[in-house]
């Protein structure tokens, strides 16, 4: 436990080093705040669904950006060689990455508080969708994090690692959207519409956090965690 | 001697250890033991095999065929516990670049399960035993060469590791670095037991008890410095000659004497030509060649033996036989 901690402790810090980070935290606060008011006085409604119905698309592309780094910086400075020979197991230093990931990605997501706050002054929206939300963006996000995470375990090369995460979410997403399921065999339109990462988000936009889509995110999280320390572990193989 | 003081005198034991990469055969069936508190010298050409033999060693990854014991360990069942006996400096000395040389040591000491005070008296040990005292604030990436591989030296060994294998530790270096660095491997050399990876010869000579020499992934040469040199190959010493009088008269009246193995002809100046003569004997036959060159009636004016260095033996079992 403790060594995933000192794994954590060192890649979280290691997100604020670089003035990258800092600059997506700006353009994706910016970039949230600005789709979502810019309709906001049309609409005339405290509530923050529309918020959070933007939240997989600007994860599309903030997501990658976080996790490009993670493998793929390792492997191309040879880290890679001293971690793994250091007494930790592979699956330790997956889990380690995977936090610290989440908690950058959770530190911008609480950052976006001044969207709810904004409306509680000029409004009084109901509280519990709200929370919903912002949980459901959480679990999203960490099953997005898991997808970034594996794909930078297999480059050396961050911008490479960016694209393929981005083109792997985006198809996970669309999977499930019905200008996808309107084409395919209706046998197969239950599985694509339950494996889509966007299937399980509308009801969480709505605020509401259903067991299932809990139980479809973590287990999204947990299988490509599972993939990163496997491909980990590929080197042993070969 | 019993089987079980047998091993525990050895710190690691290689057997019949394979790896193949597709159709590379990197490394050839080794077999060789290091013994505890020895500093013992991997020898070989760029692409030998060194690095692929070591990250079997450190359980980086794992042989084709073949075992390797670390202090009795298995590297394919003991894999957490082989890797927290070795203390490990890659060959590129990977370092994250980004960090203090004090969160760096913070970090790894902390992987490697120190805490509290004890980590902190560690990291002050690294401080005075590397020289990086100084240096602590400083982020890695900004570093000189020489002060890298302190640090990389400082990471392997924070938490005092029975085995310290260091994989080509000089590189790079300019001549003051690598005499600071080989000060403080003798030293750590006289409590642990040390692998030392290297191309370099003289480097190995000077600090290591024993030396191995592979090429093209087998072992082709083992033994101490002295033993290696003095005729482990054949035993022949050189002597190098400076003759007045005409080449080939003078080549054959230096080849009836005994011993001689091959005459070269170097250079020919003023009418003195320069001679090197290999043997193939061990003893030293200077009065034979002095009294072959007078009574040939020539005339003599330097007469050298040099005994085979490190560098002859290695260039000769090293050579591709293409």
């Amino acid at each position: 436990m403790s060594t995933i901690a000192a794994i954590f402790k060192k890649e979280f810090a290691s997100y604020f080093i670089s003035p990258i980070a800092y600059v997506f935290i700006i353009v994706f606060l910016i970039g949230g705040n600005f789709m979502f008011f810019q309709p906001f006085f049309l609409i005339n409604q405290a509530e923050m669904r529309n918020y959070f119905s933007l939240l997989p698309w600007i994860f599309l592309f903030f997501v990658p950006a976080i996790t490009m780094r993670s493998w793929a910086e390792e492997k191309k400075s040879k880290t890679m060689e001293l971690l793994l020979t250091w007494p930790l197991s592979d699956a330790q230093a997956v889990l380690g990455k995977f936090f610290a990931s989440l908690a950058f990605l959770s530190v911008a997501i609480l950052l976006s508080i001044t969207v709810p706050i904004t409306l509680f002054i000029i409004g009084s929206p109901d509280p519990g969708p709200i929370i919903g939300g912002y949980v459901g963006a959480i679990l999203m996000g960490a099953a997005y994090l898991a997808i970034g995470l594996w794909i930078s375990s297999h480059t050396e090369n961050q911008i490479v690692a960016f694209i393929l995460a981005f083109v792997t979410i985006f198809l996970l997403m669309i999977i499930g959207h019905p200008l996808v399921t309107a084409k395919v065999p209706s046998v197969l339109i239950p599985i694509f519409s339950y494996l889509g990462l966007f299937t399980h988000f509308e009801s969480i936009e709505r605020g509401v956090v259903d067991s299932r889509n809990v139980v479809y995110y973590l287990s999204m999280t947990g299988i490509f965690l599972f993939l990163n320390a496997q491909s980990l572990g590929r080197r042993k193989s070969e | 001697m019993d089987m079980e003081s047998k091993t525990s005198r050895l710190m690691l034991e290689v057997r019949g250890l394979n790896k193949k990469f597709g159709h590379v055969h990197a490394v050839n069936n080794l077999n060789f033991e290091v013994r505890r508190g020895e500093v013992f010298g991997f020898l070989g050409p760029n692409g030998a095999g060194k690095s692929t033999t070591m990250r079997i060693i450190t359980c980086f990854i794992p042989p084709t065929s073949g075992s390797a014991l670390v202090d009795g360990m298995d590297t394919a069942t003991h894999d957490l516990a082989v890797r927290r006996k070795i203390g490990y400096l890659p060959e590129s000395t990977p370092l994250y670049s980004d960090m203090t040389v004090k969160e760096y040591l913070a970090f790894v000491g902390q992987i490697r399960g120190l805490r509290g005070s004890k980590l902190k008296s560690r990291i002050d040990d690294m401080f005075s035993v590397c020289a990086l005292t100084k240096m602590a604030d400083r982020q890695i990436g900004k570093l000189s060469k020489g002060f890298k591989q302190r640090v990389g030296l400082a990471q392997a060994m924070i938490h005092d590791p029975d085995l310290l294998i260091l994989d080509e530790p000089m590189s790079g270096l300019d001549p003051n670095q690598i005499i600071e660095i080989r000060r403080l491997i003798k030293r750590m050399g006289e409590e642990k037991t040390v692998i030392y990876c290297s191309h370099i010869l003289s480097e190995v000579s000077a600090t290591c008890d024993r030396i191995l020499i592979i090429n093209e992934g087998r072992i082709v040469a083992t033994g101490t410095p002295s033993d290696l040199t003095s005729g482990h190959r054949g035993g022949g010493s050189k002597y190098a000659l400076r003759v007045k009088g005409d080449g080939p008269s003078i080549k054959n009246s230096l080849a009836s004497v005994s011993g001689v193995s091959v005459i070269y002809i170097d250079d020919v100046k003023d009418g003195w030509c320069g001679i090197r003569i290999n043997t193939n004997i061990k003893d030293d036959i200077g009065e034979a060649l002095f009294r072959a060159v007078v009574d040939g009636g020539f005339s003599l004016s330097e007469l050298t033996r040099t005994q085979t260095s490190l560098e002859d033996v290695f260039t000769q079992l090293t050579r591709s036989e293409k």
